[in-house]
């Protein structure tokens, strides 16, 4: 009986997860498929509307055409599968993490970090609070200069919200951060704020820039730009901020969505 | 022998069924590669120094081989960075010549360029390269400039920084060489006044038509080999919307299970991707 039970048990837990793997794949795919080539909802609905209509023949290409589409929806349930696994697994992990039992993340050696910066979608920007908790987990990491980046520039909407709320300081340019009062150094994080427009379009700007300052500058032989030139341009334009060291990405893709270019040469995405 | 070939082109049947279920879903337009990890395979398996650079070229076809198959339109692989050259010198000579070699090697009959109809750009500041490699590429280009299934970019002496810094230049010579024809018209006066100014300035389009990658569209996928998690200024400026994929395997050992999870991946993250483009 007792065998009986676990197996049954086991049994029920299968169908738990199954179903809610299943559930968060067809939702996950349910956008994706609006975009597929050459298998679109119009082919499914000739193929029912056949059935019902004169010649109830399913010619081999539509069938064909099922049997791929079957598969292909197989392929991404495994793919889902192993990310639901994965995320059970990491869950896991930040449980033991925590709690303080595993020894090799005790010592985080976090001074190596001089610029951290965090890249995230737009939408989760909104909730302001759990952004000041990350940004407290990261002061209680020991980093110093945290850069925060998101596409439509929600989080430089927030700047009071977020710099108000705890030992933060905003970096309004690079030379006001070298200003800090070295005492309180320790305990202020400086944040800094990014949005889509310091990215390529500060680069732009840059150029205006450049283009006014060496070529309508009156000399007559034609300039040489180099990589200082640009640097040196991006800085007056108030754009050019330490380059990170760890680039932090929070969203569903690996993706850094437009951080400013210029400085993300040579960063650790993760 | 005969057994060989059976077991080949099998896996060449199977190979092909598993890219048609591919294609039921969205499949990526373009595909970069880093080619990282020749010297630490090279280590690994106790070859000579630079031996490692020549096997990673099999992994390089074969790469190119699956995702012309699969349907990709723009392959861009980083062959060479203008930090590379920063290396021992007799380094880069071997990893020129073998590249001058492979160059070559590209225009003859039975290579995959004309298989698959590919076109070749050499991107990059092609000026830094030695003479040989540099003719040698020019040619290639000339040569592939009439096929239009495929394109194939190959980043030599390429830096992002560079690119960036190069589209700036030119962007600057082309407004200046057309205020300096508008002078010559009449349509300027004297002081340049503020309509003209506008009309004068820089866009983002100008830079972008001057970038060395003018001539494909930002990549969908960026695939690195060895696990290394930087860009090391590589399509920085074009890859604002492109899926970062980081195999741990040294890229000799890049395979065909490397690409399938990174485009089943782009399929997951495709609807994600498109709305953060339209955003732009």
């Amino acid at each position: 009986p007792r065998g009986a039970n676990v197996r049954v048990l086991a049994v029920v837990l299968l169908i738990v997860v199954g179903g809610a793997v299943g559930l968060r794949h067809a939702s996950e795919l349910q956008r994706v498929c609006r975009f597929n080539n050459g298998f679109g909802r119009g082919d499914t609905e000739s193929l029912s509307l056949g059935c019902s209509g004169e010649n109830c023949v399913i010619s081999l290409g539509q069938s064909c055409n099922l049997g791929l589409f079957l598969l292909w929806h197989i392929l991404h349930f495994i793919v889902t599968f192993w990310y639901f696994a994965l995320r059970i697994a990491n869950a896991l992990e930040s449980c033991l993490i925590s709690s303080g039992l595993l020894k090799k993340y005790k010592a985080l050696c976090s001074g190596k970090i001089q610029c951290l910066a965090i890249v995230m979608d737009s939408k989760d920007a909104d909730q302001t609070s759990k952004v000041i908790e990350l940004l407290q987990w990261l002061g209680a990491l020991g980093v110093k200069y945290v850069c925060l980046y998101d596409t439509e520039g929600v989080l430089k909407k927030s700047k009071e919200a977020i710099t108000g709320s705890g030992r933060f300081s905003h970096a309004k340019s690079s030379e006001e951060a070298a200003k800090t009062d070295p005492l309180l150094d320790q305990e202020i994080i400086t944040v800094e704020f990014a949005s889509f427009s310091d990215g390529k379009a500060a680069v732009v700007k840059a150029a205006n820039l450049l283009f006014v300052k060496y070529y309508l500058g009156g000399e007559q032989e034609e300039p040489i730009l180099s990589e200082s030139h640009v640097a040196e341009a991006l800085e007056a334009i108030g754009c050019g901020g330490p380059d990170p060291d760890l680039l932090l990405v929070y969203g569903p893709g690996r993706c850094h969505l437009g951080f400013p270019a210029w400085r993300i040469r040579y960063t650790e995405i993760v | 022998m005969g057994e060989d070939r059976f077991f080949g082109s099998s896996l060449t049947i199977l190979r092909r069924f598993l890219f048609r279920i591919l294609a039921v879903g969205p499949i990526p337009n373009h595909i970069a590669f880093i080619m990282d990890g020749n010297r630490r395979y090279a280590k690994k398996q106790n070859l000579e120094q630079g031996a490692g650079h020549k096997a990673g070229f099999p992994a390089l076809m074969s790469m190119l081989k699956y995702c012309y198959e699969l349907g990709v339109k723009f392959i861009t692989v980083y062959a060479f960075s203008i930090d590379n050259f920063k290396r021992r010198p007799e380094e880069v000579q071997y990893v020129m010549d073998l590249m001058q070699e492979k160059i070559e090697g590209l225009l003859k009959e039975e290579s995959i360029v004309n298989q698959y109809g590919v076109r070749v750009y050499f991107v990059g500041n092609l000026k830094l390269l030695n003479e040989p490699v540099r003719v040698a590429a020019e040619k290639a280009m000339l040569a592939t400039a009439n096929n239009t299934n495929t394109v194939l970019l190959i980043c030599m002496a390429y830096t992002s920084s560079d690119e960036i810094v190069h589209s700036i230049q030119n962007s600057c010579q082309e407004k200046w060489d057309q205020m300096q024809a508008s002078k010559v018209n009449g349509a300027c006066n004297g002081d340049i006044c503020k309509q003209e100014k506008e009309r004068c300035a820089i866009k983002l389009v100008d830079l972008e038509k001057h970038m060395y990658m003018g001539v494909a569209p930002d990549p969908d996928i960026l695939i690195r080999s060895s696990g290394e998690m930087r860009l090391s200024n590589f399509l920085l400026w074009q890859s604002a919307n492109c899926l970062l994929y980081s195999p741990s395997a040294l890229w000799p050992e890049i395979g065909l299970r490397h690409l399938v999870w990174a485009v089943l991946n782009f399929q997951r993250n495709h609807s994600y991707l498109e709305k953060k483009k339209k955003q732009l």
